[in-house]
């Protein structure tokens, strides 16, 4: 991508689309409503009203703060109110992608690539992970927390490993937070995460369509839109969601800089995130971070809808089931044995 | 126009007579005030470091905040109880309680509100929710569907009584053709809410301990004996402390109301218990959890035992009609069923429906001392709202309060 250019930007008119000048695009609340002006000024002193609480506008009309402060006001005032990224147009995608570089280059001196990337076509992505040859390295864990820029704080992790004594199936038996060598003698490791579902039951509880399953298949959540209620964690059935319960952080220098809008961009607290099967690798054609990780190649992912594809071979020629299916979740994550 | 300018005098009005009062008034308003203000620091920490400063975490993800809305969401609903037979049945009886129950309501519901706000991660971005601003998830989310029904229900309980007390205030008698529609929808509208809030979690396969064809009539049964006993409670403070008096068959008709109630209440916790004990299975392992302790953790198990044991007695008392009718022992079981009832829909209901996880693990959930205050802060707002209503609405209905032309401002 190329280098971010933004402030030009603002002798040529703003791209706010809260302001008068120029042309005005459509984006936040106005998306969903009909825009006779008379309204639109309604809405304009309610968005005022609102912002001289969240505090922008001191800094943004301040004739003493600086270039960069003001900038910052403004990137912040236009990312605050920006709209769902699912109802975005393509150049309002590019344009809120365009202002979280520059904010991250503000903030912090070091340039980031967001992408917004859509689907690619006749894609549908699954995954598949064989009981038999994960051995609880646990390698895939380190990856996915080091690709996704998790907190590292409350080492946020969307794997979960679970040691089985063999025998038995029951998770309730299970452990999933040992610390001691492994393999360990006697038992077996069976991996969960985000299940990516065709019939998910947290894009149906949020109340604000902040989350939902793209045309790949994956499900993702839009950081910017998630007010925090927390329903779908309540709602999911595989603990694949988590939920950032302070500002996450992670080391300057250990940050992924190649990011998605809808993966591993850097979130904040209050909001939800989860595996997004590495969206940013997995829409350039390269697998997760996890099934690249895993060192017994006990990880298969792959598109679904590819006949020759490896997950199609597994599915095709392995006894392969799901967990909890009796929830009608319809899973895209099976399991097999060799 | 010359609404309006009663409009204005009547709050003008009632803001003077809302700031008078005897000491004891003072007080009590101060007291609230206090725990109002540590409640308002508390949840400034909160917005600070975020949730983090409460005692939620990735396994049990709602905690005191969403257990006292759904409670108190119930406890809005029994504003009904009252509505029903003064307006529609002609039964005059709780004629003089139906304006402080309604009170009650709007209070509880601006409580529902409120807990819902501090338990976003970012309330900030609360417009989301609002429809025509945000995207709303209609009608897939019941949580959206709440959003609307409460809101909805607040609507209603403000304006019927409104226009009731601007009648009174000035002397004239309110047009029952006008206000009856109001009060049959919000009858309906009463159930709805409780039930929508029950289905907020009935609807959930992931969660066992919730997922039952029960849960909304037991939000019902349960909703329909605490609010009431508060409601006693609340009238039984204003005959001791105003000129307002209550009379005792005011008091005969809510008990009955509130005796049924925790029968059938109690009938349907045992109906539960047969379910998740008769056959144990996994997805019992939350009553397991709840009522004796699983796999050496029990830290619920005290509540519910003393949930039960509260709600038990107070049914037992209510259900002797010599306790009944004596109006110390009528109090008594009132406090009991109401503490009883709201233990048991937090720490008996919420809670264990996370324990365990997903995936069985037992991680346990204690609220942390922001999350109390925080929450404490939002009663005594509650109940700083309801002061300030029943206390206007006591000086329309006893005449002190009246419109006067000449002075009105």
């Amino acid at each position: 991508m190329e280098p971010v250019q933004l402030p030009e930007n603002k002798n040529t008119g703003c791209q706010s689309g809260h302001c008068s000048c120029g042309k005005k695009k459509e984006d936040g609340f106005e998306q969903v409503m009909s825009k006779p002006s008379d309204r639109r000024d309604a809405l304009k002193k309610l968005t005022l009203g609102l912002l001289t609480g969240v505090g922008f506008t001191s800094t943004s009309c301040s004739v003493t703060a600086g270039d960069a402060k003001k900038e910052k006001a403004q990137l912040n005032w236009e990312e605050f109110f920006k709209g769902n990224y699912q109802l975005m147009t393509d150049d309002e995608k590019n344009s809120t992608v365009k202002r979280l570089e520059r904010l991250y280059e503000l903030n912090n001196g070091r340039k980031i690539n967001v992408s917004a990337q859509g689907p690619m076509k006749d894609v549908l992505y699954g995954y598949a992970f064989n009981i038999s040859k994960c051995q609880g390295y646990m390698d895939c864990i380190n990856a996915c927390v080091q690709e996704n820029n998790q907190d590292r704080n409350s080492q946020m992790q969307y794997i979960r490993i679970h040691e089985h004594k063999n025998g038995s199936m029951d998770f309730e038996l299970a452990d999933d937070n040992f610390y001691h060598e492994v393999p360990a003698a006697g038992h077996f490791y069976i991996g969960t995460q985000c299940f990516h579902c065709e019939n998910p039951p947290c894009v149906e509880v949020c109340p604000v369509k902040a989350t939902w399953k793209e045309k790949d298949g994956i499900v993702v959540i839009d950081y910017d839109w998630c007010i925090g209620c927390r329903y779908c964690m309540a709602a999911c059935p595989y603990d694949g969601r988590r939920f950032n319960w302070a500002t996450p952080e992670v080391p300057a220098d250990e940050v992924n800089h190649n990011q998605h809008y809808l993966g591993n961009r850097l979130r904040k607290k209050g909001v939800m995130e989860k595996c997004t099967f590495c969206i940013q690798r997995s829409r350039n054609g390269k697998s997760p971070a996890c099934v690249e990780a895993c060192p017994t190649g006990a990880r298969i992912f792959g598109n679904l809808l590819d006949p020759n594809s490896e997950i199609r071979w597994v599915l095709a020629n392995k006894k392969v089931f799901r967990l909890k299916e009796d929830l009608g979740t319809e899973p895209k994550f099976w399991y097999f044995m060799d | 126009m010359k609404q309006l300018k009663i409009f204005r005098s009547l709050v003008t009005n009632g803001i003077k007579t809302a700031l008078q009062g005897n000491s004891l008034y003072h007080v009590w308003m101060g007291f609230l005030t206090f725990f109002m203000l540590l409640g308002a620091f508390c949840f400034y920490i909160q917005l600070r470091d975020g949730l983090i400063v409460t005692g939620m975490h990735n396994h049990v993800s709602w905690g005191l905040y969403i257990s006292n809305f759904t409670f108190l969401v119930g406890v809005a609903a029994a504003a009904v109880m009252l509505v029903l037979p003064t307006y529609v049945l002609k039964e005059m009886d709780f004629s003089k309680a139906v304006l402080i129950g309604e009170g009650m309501a709007v209070a509880a519901l601006i409580m529902c509100l409120a807990f819902v706000t501090v338990d976003l991660g970012g309330p900030i971005r609360a417009w989301h929710l609002i429809p025509g601003l945000g995207v709303f998830n209609w009608p897939n989310s019941m949580l959206a569907w709440d959003v609307i029904v409460l809101n909805g229900y607040l609507f209603i309980n403000i304006t019927v009584p409104l226009y009731i007390l601007m009648c009174r205030y000035q002397g004239k008698e309110p047009n029952k053709n006008f206000y009856l529609p109001g009060v049959l929808i919000s009858v309906f509208w009463a159930v709805g809410i409780h039930l929508v809030t029950a289905f907020l979690y009935a609807g959930l396969p992931a969660r066992p301990h919730w997922n039952n064809a029960l849960l909304g009539p037991r939000f019902l049964a349960s909703a329909f004996a605490a609010g009431p006993a508060l409601i006693v409670i609340a009238l039984a403070v204003i005959n001791r402390f105003t000129s307002y008096k209550i009379d005792d068959n005011t008091f005969r008709k809510l008990a009955l109301v509130i005796t049924v109630a925790a029968q059938i209440n109690i009938i349907m916790l045992g109906s539960e218990i047969f379910k998740e004990f008769y056959w144990p299975t996994h997805h019992g392992s939350s009553a397991m959890y709840l009522f004796f302790g699983l796999h050496g953790k029990n830290a619920l198990v005290p509540y519910i035992w003393t949930a039960i044991g509260l709600s038990f007695t107070a049914t037992a008392i209510l259900s002797l009609h010599k306790l009944r009718n004596n109006k110390a022992w009528l109090y008594l079981a009132c406090v009991m069923l109401f503490t009883g009832i709201w233990i048991e829909k937090g720490m008996g209901l919420i809670i264990p429906g996370f324990i365990p996880e997903a995936w069985g693990n037992i991680v346990e959930y204690a609220p942390t001392w922001i999350e109390i205050g925080v929450t404490g802060g939002i009663w005594a707002m509650g109940a700083f709202i309801f002061s300030l209503l029943a206390k206007v609405a006591i000086g329309i209905e006893t005449g002190t309060l009246r419109y006067q032309e000449k002075i009105s401002v």
